[in-house]
């Protein structure tokens, strides 16, 4: 494994992306950086601006406004870069399925490299969801 | 022979590494404490050599807007000034004949350019969040400039030079009154020159979300954060320097530590200032509070 890649996985910078949620995911995800988580530990920290990012973490079902936006970032995003779906809406379509303004689920507009389940997951769900994809992604490589 | 002298001086002793491995043990620092304040565990030791390498694997993005030129220039002229100012300040300390008649005004003058850079990186970038960065960041120097280089005549006027040799062996500005007004007012700057809370106004996070930097990624990124960790050492070894000049090495990482925690414990304990209020704040108090400290500073107190 290469420095450059193990240093890639020990600070991954998030960019957080709510492709029109119901704010649950949110929450939880604000919770994750709160001191009872603190995922500063993993040297995860939350960025503002999308050149910084090396994640990309998506909440919610894009429609036909934020799926055009979703790709726009992905695409504006320095590689490597990754993109994680939290939430039942953001893997899979949930409720929102036959919705008339629903575009289809985020894989289907950008590649998904992990899917953390749940309405909304739970904080220890995220933070497994990460630790299980940067040891999947160093066993790979 | 000569040339090979300079060169090492500037890339390894008081130089480039050195000052990069000190501004990182400073940023972690800053992280950890700042993660202790919160009730956190806080970052590894190695996380800011992490950041650094990963961000300079990362692939480098420049925007269509942006003047190419200036746009790859500004991180690299503020880093390379922050290394010539910590050589001369290193070996002024540890060798006060290196020293050059009117060096200290050389060094106050370098000292801004970083700031000076991060202006013309933002405006260059072309984007709008960037140039209010920019703009914000162009009068929190006007706030606090003269207040800095007011304080710092303190110790030139209990000296009665301004080479950074003769002050380094002559006084000790912080005996006096008029010294510890100064010292306590040039920290404040110091606070605002590295633009941490309360004077992070130009990188709010919440409002313009990263300032001037929004538009850089990769290597210029890792350039510009390395300079701000280079910085967090450089100026306060440049305060001790001045008011409590020292050659013993513990008391001297004594007083860069306690200096390093009172910087991260304002940090921390600070609501952002807007940046109307911070130029009421150091024109009315910091400058007044510094003109007070010159007048006693004349009158020999």
């Amino acid at each position: 494994m290469s420095i450059k890649f193990k240093s890639l996985l020990k600070s991954p910078w998030v960019f957080h992306l709510a492709c029109s949620p119901c704010n649950n995911c949110d929450i939880e995800i604000l919770d994750v950086l709160t001191p009872r988580y603190d995922v500063e530990r993993f040297g995860i920290q939350l960025v503002g601006s999308i050149r910084h990012a090396d994640v990309l973490l998506v909440t919610g079902v894009p429609n036909k406004k934020t799926a055009v936006r979703l790709k726009q970032l992905y695409d504006q995003m320095p590689k490597p870069g990754i993109v994680i779906a939290v939430g039942t809406c953001a893997c899979g379509l949930g409720i929102f399925k036959n919705g008339y303004n629903t575009v289809g689920p985020i894989d289907s507009i950008v590649p998904v490299s992990a899917y953390v389940p749940g309405c909304p997951p739970k904080p220890e769900a995220i933070i497994m969801g990460v630790v299980k994809l940067i040891k999947a992604l160093s066993e790979k490589k | 022979m000569e040339t090979m002298k300079i060169l090492l001086y500037l890339l390894i002793f008081p130089g480039f590494l050195f000052t990069a491995v000190c501004g990182m043990l400073a940023s972690f620092i800053d992280r950890k404490l700042t993660a202790r304040v919160q009730w956190r565990r806080g970052p590894p030791l190695l996380q800011p050599l992490y950041d650094f390498i990963k961000l300079l694997g990362k692939e480098t993005i420049v925007p269509k807007s942006a003047n190419k030129l200036t746009f790859f220039l500004a991180p690299i002229i503020g880093f390379a000034v922050v290394i010539l100012v910590s050589t001369i300040l290193g070996l002024t300390l540890i060798n006060s004949e290196t020293s050059f008649a009117g060096d200290l005004i050389v060094v106050i003058y370098l000292l801004t350019i970083p700031s000076l850079c991060i202006i013309i990186g933002g405006f260059s970038s072309g984007n709008p969040i960037a140039s209010l960065g920019a703009s914000r960041e162009m009068r929190l120097i006007l706030g606090y400039e003269l207040p800095f280089v007011l304080s710092i005549l303190v110790p030139v006027i209990k000296s009665g030079s301004i080479k950074l040799g003769e002050i380094v062996t002559s006084t000790y500005a912080i005996s006096s009154i008029s010294g510890i007004i100064a010292l306590v007012v040039s920290i404040i700057c110091m606070q605002a020159k590295l633009g941490l809370i309360p004077f992070d106004a130009p990188e709010a996070e919440q409002e313009i979300i990263a300032g001037s930097f929004i538009e850089y990624s990769g290597t210029p990124l890792a350039i510009f954060k390395l300079t701000k960790w280079m910085l967090l050492f450089v100026l306060p070894v440049f305060l001790i320097t001045v008011f409590m000049p020292t050659k013993n090495v513990i008391s001297f990482i004594i007083k860069y530590l306690i200096l390093l925690v009172v910087v991260i414990l304002i940090k921390n304990t600070n609501p952002r200032l807007r940046v109307d209020q911070i130029i009421k704040f150091s024109w009315i108090y910091l400058t007044v509070l510094s003109f007070i400290a010159v007048i006693y500073a004349l009158k020999g107190l």
